[in-house]
């Protein structure tokens, strides 16, 4: 009697895994993936159970709910997951520094300028390279982008506004 | 389907009876941003200048936002962010009536935006500073958030309140009709007691209330405007339901789309 092989069973999901996955999520709003945004704050997998934890750039944020969906259906597609329990969390605080190089070139490419340390720094404008710029709106077409003109090369900026205790660079 | 992690249940809230106490101040808070939201939405595209439209338009998003995320951390089982808002009759409101009143002029709008959002500002720090845990972070998230609407409402009161007589006085007329009202932004949820009691919280609305007072008067009047007398007495009646017939037509136009299909799926 010869013993059947067996169906090799999936191998087991990992963090690396699910981390990879999500590089494949986009951002609703930009051009850029969530992993790339920063938004993810942990990943841990039992089993085939899984949990992804996200953070807001800010809490009333439109695109929550789209990006909460888009993590869920593409983890859920990895073989061998269960569940997969994805949710959003007040701390830490989403801040620029989170977003990654690669995503910096991007959404500079985009038209999005990215401040480096904090949002007391004159802005750079994306176009030209210039931080002879001055803030128009702390408002701008979403909750996390404020508008500024760049009195060079005289093109309207949209920079990263996180939720912050810093003042915003108002320019000259 | 919830958005947010689920809340902590901290120590300090033991019983049922604090965690009821807890969940009737957040869902009042909830409501105040959910009508002011609604009010705000009222400007988009015809705002006074491009700037403000699109800054109110946010602090709308904002507040939208900010209510079902409150309604979301508060509710009971059951209970879902899109029921409390749209499935409720007004006197089931707990929102202050500062928050329900028509729009009004500009300068009205201003006035109403900057004594609530420093109202805001002063019972989230209370909360941020509590031993509540998630609630604690959530209300440090929040008070990050609506810093942006205090920026608004400042530079256009100081530019309001500076611009000559006709501005000045309509704001000054602003804030002598909403002033008590904005007092009223601070009566008591049932069961606060229990929470200082406990610890829970710091500090009660009506300490709230003074610090509140402190950080505005001031500002008020190094710009030149009064604050109207009976300036310690509230006019309120919105924490226990009583509300003025502005709501009503308010929540008629809001819950119009929701009501034409209560069992849809968005």
């Amino acid at each position: 009697m010869t013993a059947r092989a067996k169906p090799s069973p999936a191998p087991p999901v990992d963090t690396g895994a699910v981390l990879r996955a999500l590089a494949e999520v986009e951002d609703p709003e930009l051009p850029i993936a969530i992993t790339e945004m920063g938004l993810v704050h942990a990943v841990s997998v039992r089993g085939g159970a899984v949990r992804v934890e996200l953070l807001p750039t800010f809490s009333g944020c439109p695109a929550l709910e789209v990006i909460r969906d888009r993590v869920r259906r593409r983890v859920a597609a990895l073989p061998g997951i269960q569940t997969v329990d994805v949710a959003f969390v007040f701390e830490p605080a989403w801040t620029v520094g989170r977003i990654t190089e690669a995503g910096r070139a991007r959404l500079r490419e985009h038209g999005v300028s990215v401040p480096r340390a904090g949002l007391a720094e004159p802005a750079t404008c994306p176009h030209c390279g210039s931080t002879n710029t001055v803030l128009e709106n702390p408002f701008g077409p979403t909750l996390c982008r404020a508008i500024y003109y760049c009195r060079d090369c005289r093109n309207p900026v949209e920079r990263f506004k996180p939720s912050s205790d810093e003042p915003l660079a108002q320019g000259r | 389907m919830a958005l947010w992690a689920a809340p902590d249940a901290p120590a300090v809230l033991g019983d049922g009876a604090r965690r009821e106490a807890l969940r009737a101040m957040l869902l009042a808070w909830a409501d105040d941003e959910l009508i002011l939201g609604h009010r705000h939405s009222e400007w988009t595209g015809v705002a006074p200048d491009i700037e403000s439209d699109v800054a109110l338009s946010s602090i709308a998003q904002d507040e939208l936002g900010h209510a079902r995320l409150l309604y979301e951390q508060a509710a009971a089982e059951g209970q879902s962010p899109d029921r409390l808002a749209f499935g409720r009759r007004p006197e089931a409101f707990r929102n202050a009536t500062l928050v329900e009143r028509e729009n009004g002029d500009w300068a009205s709008t201003i006035v109403r935006i900057w004594l609530y959002d420093h109202a805001d500002a002063a019972r989230l720090a209370v909360l941020a500073d509590s031993p509540l845990g998630s609630f604690a972070a959530l209300a440090r998230t929040l008070g990050r958030e609506e810093k942006y609407h205090r920026l608004f409402a400042d530079a256009w009161l100081e530019r309001l309140a500076r611009a000559g007589d006709d501005s000045r006085g309509r704001v000054q007329a602003a804030l002598d009709a909403l002033w008590r009202e904005a007092l009223a932004v601070f009566e008591p949820s049932p069961g606060e007691e229990a929470l200082l009691a406990a610890g829970a919280l710091v500090a009660g609305a009506a300490e709230q209330a003074v610090r509140w007072a402190s950080a505005v008067v001031p500002r008020l009047e190094a710009l030149g405007l009064r604050v109207p007398p009976e300036r310690d007495v509230p006019v309120g009646g919105g924490r226990s339901g009583r509300h003025t017939p502005a709501l009503a037509a308010l929540l008629d136009e809001m819950t119009s789309v929701s009501r034409s299909d209560p069992e849809a799926r968005w």
